[in-house]
């Protein structure tokens, strides 16, 4: 008790350093300077692919992790962005493509798919655990399948390509080291705002109707309205990961949306662990890391066996995923240095 | 019997808190309630009576809206409650706990209080966390010492012993300004001094609060009520004092087994 009170009489005496805490200082250097040493290969096809998907499989965790609901349909949010990008922006395919500029058509695109994505949660928050990952299943197969077949719309098997990422304040965005920085920047603010947003009144509803959906009806919440406010929400960062994802790319096709990129994401925060937003960002670098040399280890047909291997592992020695086995780490290290000490 | 002791009670207190008018519930064949009629003034402390699969806990679900029943019509305080959704009824001031507590284990204590008094007020959605001087937060906070949980105010609800899980299943029916509550067997598992305390509980609630409660315990239910209920095989069958129900033959045999008589 007397520890609770004093850690609270010390609290306002910190400095915002302190806050952030060791662990976060190191990283966010470590980001920032990243560019220094690394290659424009490593800067976009790891740097920032990690970083979108990180954000994808951040805006599953919060689902998951903090609303227990498992969702197979955050590619598809994300897609809804990128075709939104396309059709309001500028493309090279000659079908629509209204030409709005980035500014107007970027933040059109993250609000069509926090609505997409609030409409899929509405839909299914009527169903709980495994029917909840069968039915974003369902949606995430069936936009694929509009997509490809739909010519008014999404252009269907082809989709759209020649799409630009903005140049302005004399910098092409496009360029490796600032389209990582532009991910970095996102990344970290979608990930800010999970961590905040945990403890916030929302947050803590989100929490305790994942805990107990009844007790929170008998508190007086619209269970219902929460759970769809979270799956906005969550549209919001799937939502900036694909607008990034289609900058990169300069294209949006049925492909990006399929099925395989929507367990990706799911293997991804799996892997990463979903008690703690940092997870899915790990989970993602491992993830882009192996599929894009597990080729060159052990061919291009037994890549998938390998990531496949690798999930069993982690899955086998630890539920939690990687923050899993660091959680299981760390105890040892800190006896270790104890030993090692005078 | 009913009527005229609830109109008495209705002289001081000036309206029913609620009033049940043939409440029926089926599961398939089974009857689990029917013809249900009952007047509780506001105010009025009300024990329900009953073996198991009497009914009790089924009514209860029928007033706070967890399952609608199959018939009849439910009012609080005047206004047809029966169709409205479970938050909205815990809205206008109704409230309840479980048999089996309903808590969230992976919150703490006190962010658990703060749900229950945030929950009847407004910013339910804010994407805010709540300062210290929060008015919810300072409710939250005296809940908390009512209930004597102040010692783990900042543990998880998980690492909580029964008894406290019990205190904390009261702390959240009495947030955010009750008009009326359901107690669902709070006495469930308690040890004899912790009975003690929750019957010192029950009897310092404000008095403009009324409840009901469903208990085993004869010790603890006749102590906290001034009127009571038995409930066997669906049918409410009698009411009566506390004196009244325990001198009552029919009621030995049936519910306390002859060991009174």
């Amino acid at each position: 008790m007397s520890l609770t009170i004093a850690a609270q009489d010390a609290a306002p005496q910190q400095t915002w350093l302190e806050k952030l805490g060791p662990g976060h200082i190191v990283l966010a250097v470590a980001l920032v300077l990243y560019p220094l040493v690394a290659s424009d290969f490593f800067l976009t096809q790891i740097g920032g692919y990690s970083l979108i998907f990180g954000m994808l499989a951040l805006s599953l965790m919060m689902l998951a992790g903090y609303g227990g609901m498992v969702s197979l349909a955050q590619i598809t949010v994300a897609g809804i962005a990128a075709y939104a990008i396309a059709i309001l922006g500028n493309n090279n395919s000659n079908v629509l493509g209204f030409g709005w500029p980035w500014w107007l058509a970027a933040p059109f695109a993250v609000l069509a798919a926090a609505v997409a994505s609030a409409l899929i949660g509405w839909i299914s928050v009527r169903t709980e655990g495994i029917y909840t990952i069968m039915i974003t299943l369902a949606i995430a197969t069936a936009t694929y399948y509009f997509a490809q077949q739909n010519y008014a719309i999404f252009n269907g098997h082809s989709g759209y390509a020649g799409i630009h990422a903005p140049s302005f304040w004399g910098v092409n965005w496009r360029d490796p080291k600032a389209f990582y920085y532009l991910c970095l920047g996102f990344a970290v603010l979608s990930y800010a705002a999970i961590l905040y947003g945990a403890r916030s009144t929302f947050g803590l509803t989100l929490q305790a109707i994942r805990d107990n959906p009844r007790r929170m009806r008998a508190l007086g919440y619209d269970v219902t309205a929460h759970k769809v406010f979270a799956w906005f929400l969550a549209g919001i960062i799937a939502g900036l990961a694909g607008v990034l994802l289609v900058w990169f790319n300069g294209r949006v096709s049925p492909g990006t949306i399929g099925v395989d990129a929507a367990i990706d994401v799911l293997i991804i925060a799996v892997i990463g662990g979903l008690r703690h937003p940092i997870g899915p960002f790990f989970g993602a670098l491992v993830v882009v890391l192996m599929q894009t040399f597990a080729i060159d280890i052990v061919g291009a047909e037994r890549f998938n066996t390998l990531i496949g291997l690798v999930f069993l592992v982690i899955v086998f020695v630890s539920p939690d995923g990687i923050l899993g086995l660091w959680g299981r780490i760390k105890p040892h290290l800190a006896q270790e240095s104890l030993r090692s000490g005078p | 019997m009913t009527e005229s002791f609830a109109a008495d009670r209705l002289q001081s207190s000036g309206a029913y808190a609620l009033e049940l008018d043939g409440v029926a519930h089926h599961f398939g064949a089974l009857v689990a309630l029917s013809g249900i009629n009952m007047r509780i003034a506001a105010g009025e402390r009300r024990a329900v009576l009953g073996s198991n699969g009497a009914g009790k806990t089924t009514l209860f679900n029928a007033v706070t809206g967890d399952f609608l029943p199959t018939a009849g019509r439910i009012r609080f305080f005047g206004e047809d409650i029966t169709d409205l959704p479970p938050h909205e009824r815990i809205r206008r001031g109704l409230r309840r706990t479980y048999q089996i507590s309903q808590l969230f284990k992976g919150l703490s204590v006190l962010d658990s209080i703060f749900l229950a008094c945030r929950g009847v007020s407004r910013r339910r959605f804010s994407l805010l966390r709540p300062k210290a001087t929060d008015v919810n937060r300072v409710q939250a906070e005296s809940i908390l010492n009512a209930v004597h949980l102040e010692a783990r105010r900042d543990a998880l609800v998980a690492t909580l012993s029964h008894g406290q899980q019990r205190q904390l299943e009261i702390a959240l029916a009495l947030a955010g300004a009750p008009r009326f509550i359901l107690f669902d067997e709070p006495a469930a598992g308690l040890s004899p001094a912790e009975r003690r305390d929750l019957v010192a509980i029950l009897n310092g609630l404000p008095k403009h609060i009324g409840y009901v409660i469903i208990e085993h315990d004869l010790d603890v239910a006749l102590r906290v009520s001034e009127y009571v209920s038995m409930m066997h095989n669906g049918h409410l069958f009698k009411e009566g004092t506390p004196q009244e129900i325990e001198a009552d033959p029919e009621v030995q045999e049936i519910y306390l087994g002859g060991k009174h008589g």
